[in-house]
């Protein structure tokens, strides 16, 4: 009996989990991303997509404040090439003033161009009409709850923050309206159902090179996925490590198996 | 009390015999590792070993992680991110730590149940009961200082939120919370305070261990039968035990390896499931959080903490009779508490002359009930306080408390057990009969 408790109280640990902000939880799409379940990796191509959408749109209001430069270039990322992550970080605007007294080269009373060892800037957030970072957003944000409190639907599809900032994205109804000076913008997938945020993808907002699908769908999970690695780069390599140790652990564990049965056996009279 | 009797170290070497007469170290170490243990122990009494194994792997990574965390308001999100992208292997250091805390509540919960059901608190090990109690709070409070470094916003409203129970306190509620806090809220003191603590406490759960153990080594294992080792000879003592070493420690082992698998999986692959992802989102003093829940093995005392509000009658006749001093508030500060210090005298509370609940047949539905009591009050209290959330809440703590406080000291007055073997060695045999032996009983479990 107690060795089935043991087993519940496992499970139940992992059940009464994380995914409690519930409320008036929106509606969020279960999206398929590439990096899902144990062996998913990072698509490089999408993650430079979103690098590309959040370069272009996203940027002018938020900011990344924790993610460096030279990351862009790292393997399990984006992985640009060297000289093409040292010409984005120096191209790079920086937009906010106030936020980035750092980079501010008071000799020649201009910003300094940014180096790859720098961080992308940040935005005074909330206020100024910036909005929040995005840099850990993804996890910060759970698309999945319940049922009844007990996570077993983060359990089987994840936390899933990178579907609820695609949901987002595609979940303007085009309706308004105004409270107190402020617009608000009617989302299927915002809980309480009306958001700040203006609209900021219509899809075809920018053009790709290899002119990969640029609808809002598609533009969406290119920018969620690319805020799912700046939230957690090191993804690939964190499964990768626990798929290794799983594999090591579990041949140990069949012969410490093995070894504990042949010492009981004359004990337990099975020899 | 001289323990089992069993063969001690005999040193034999001029060097062995020169270094004994002057520290008997090798001595000690050999009796620690050659007790004599009872053989018929089940796999319940594993956790013990996996909670070492917590102990140590959360002290190894916390040290590497501090080498790398600032504790300032400012800096300590930023720095987490640090550890998190820049430093080689942190993002790993970090979420074996933070699940490695995981890892250790579900052994101490499910070393505690085993004790509540074998009935190994009672006499002669309500020592080692009791210094397991003080270990599992010196835990509680390690873990939730721990919980607040990160300085995200669970870190900081949980902290506000619980360090605000001291706050309940009749009188010198408010002074103390303040000196707690290192000022008027949580602030700079109090991350530096808790970070200071939060490293301390660890070495002193070392120490509690280590007499944790001196305890139960000096009373001997309890066992599924309840039924003492034989103290009449060593040879007596040995047909009802086998040496730690080797056939527990491989045992163990493969335990931990099992348990191990488990836990590296959730590391690598669902590492932020168990935590909150409010807390990806750094502090701030001036947005309260839709719902503050703290992490998964405080639910079931924020339960209790939560169930007694001032619609419930006892409070009310409570703060009536202290003509208002004993506010739901602190009634239910005090039920938390309580929680836990009726767990901790269990052995004064329990009744019964049985020790093992194996053999105490109207026990067993209760303490079954019981620890389906303690999910559904960690259920609960993740949950809002709406109906019927509050009276499935107020059901469940006051269960918890009419097992230690009612249902146990008349069980051992109204029960009929059942009954036991004389030895642990009759219950071994029936479960591992000898070959050819005709009583080729059943195994029970």
């Amino acid at each position: 009996m107690l060795k089935k408790l043991s087993l519940a109280t496992a499970l139940a640990a992992g059940l009464v989990s994380s995914a409690f902000a519930a409320g008036d939880a929106g509606h969020i799409t279960d999206y398929d991303f590439s990096y899902e379940g144990p062996f998913g990796t990072y698509d490089q191509n999408q993650l430079q997509r979103g690098l590309h959408i959040y370069t272009d749109i996203c940027s002018s209001c938020h900011g990344l404040k924790f993610v460096p430069m030279r990351t862009l270039a790292d393997e399990g990322g984006p992985a640009l090439p060297e000289e093409q992550m040292k010409a984005y970080a120096k191209e790079f605007p920086i937009n906010d003033e106030f936020a980035n007294p750092k980079l501010f080269d008071s000799e020649n009373e201009e910003y300094r161009a940014l180096k790859p060892t720098d961080n992308f800037p940040a935005m005074a957030s909330p206020g100024n009409g910036y909005g929040p970072d995005l840099s850990l957003m993804a996890k910060a944000r759970s698309g999945f709850h319940g049922p009844y409190g007990l996570g077993i639907n983060q359990f089987m599809q994840g936390i899933g923050g990178a579907e609820y900032i695609a949901s987002i994205l595609t979940g303007y109804t085009g309706e308004e309206k105004e409270e107190a000076g402020t617009t608000f913008y009617e989302n299927t997938a915002f809980p309480g159902g009306w958001i700040a945020m203006a609209p900021p993808l219509y899809g075809e907002d920018v053009d790709f090179a290899d002119e990969h699908a640029n609808d809002l769908e598609s533009e969406a999970q290119d920018i969620a996925a690319f805020l799912r690695w700046t939230a957690e780069p090191h993804q690939d390599a964190r499964k990768r490590t626990g798929f290794i140790a799983v594999l090591f652990l579990s041949f140990l564990t069949v012969l410490l198996y093995l070894t504990n049965k042949r010492l009981w056996a004359p004990i337990k009279r099975k020899d | 009390m001289a323990g089992i009797p069993h063969d001690h170290y005999e040193p034999k070497t001029g060097g062995e015999k020169w270094l004994h007469s002057r520290l008997p170290i090798v001595g000690l170490l050999y009796d620690t590792l050659m007790i004599p243990t009872p053989k018929n122990l089940n796999w319940m009494w594993i956790w013990g070993i996996i909670l070492t194994f917590c102990l140590v792997l959360q002290i190894v990574t916390g040290i590497v992680l501090a080498m790398h965390y600032t504790p300032h308001v400012d800096l300590a999100f930023a720095s987490v991110e640090h550890i998190m992208r820049d430093v080689n292997g942190g993002y790993m250091l970090r979420y074996l730590h933070a699940n490695g805390a995981s890892l250790f509540f579900v052994a101490v919960y499910a070393h505690i149940f085993r004790g509540l059901y074998y009935g190994s608190y009672k006499a002669p090990r309500e020592i080692t009961w009791i210094i397991g109690m003080v270990i599992y709070l010196a835990m509680m409070g390690t873990a939730f200082m721990g919980y607040v470094l990160p300085w995200g916003q669970m870190s900081f409203w949980g902290a506000t939120v619980i360090t605000g129970l001291f706050g309940a306190i009749p009188g010198v509620g408010e002074m103390l919370q303040t000196w707690l806090l290192g000022g008027p809220a949580v602030d700079n003191a109090t991350l530096n305070r808790f970070f200071s603590l939060h490293y301390l406490l660890p070495f002193v759960i070392v120490g509690l261990v280590a007499i944790h153990i001196w305890a139960f080594h000096t009373t001997g294992n309890n066992n599924p039968t309840g039924v003492e080792v034989r103290r009449t000879s060593k040879e007596d003592a040995a047909k009802d035990t086998l040496p730690f070493w080797p056939y527990f420690v491989m045992k163990d082992l493969f335990a931990l390896g099992v348990v191990m698998v488990v836990f590296w999986a959730v590391v690598g692959f669902m590492p932020n499931f168990l935590g909150h992802p409010d807390n990806y989102i750094e502090a701030n003093a001036l947005a309260t959080p839709a719902h503050i829940v703290p992490e998964w093995y405080f639910l079931p005392f924020y339960a209790i903490l939560r169930a007694f509000t001032a619609d419930v009658w006892a409070v009310q006749l409570v703060s009536f009779l202290t003509a208002g001093i004993v506010d739901a508030k602190f009634f239910g500060v005090a039920a938390m508490f309580g929680a836990i210090a009726v767990m901790a005298v269990a052995p004064w509370l329990d009744t019964s002359s049985v020790r093992s609940g194996r053999y105490r047949p109207m026990f067993k539905f209760w303490f079954a009930l019981l620890v389906v009591d303690f999910f559904i009050l960690m259920w609960v209290g993740a949950r809002d306080t709406e109906f019927p959330n509050d009276w499935i809440s107020l059901i469940a703590s006051t269960y918890w408390f009419a097992y230690f406080l009612v249902i146990l000291p008349l069980l051992g007055i109204i029960e009929k057990p059942l009954a036991r073997p004389a030895t642990i060695e009759e219950d071994f045999d029936a479960h591992y009969p000898a070959k050819g032996s005709a009583s080729a009983a059943k195994p029970v479990e």
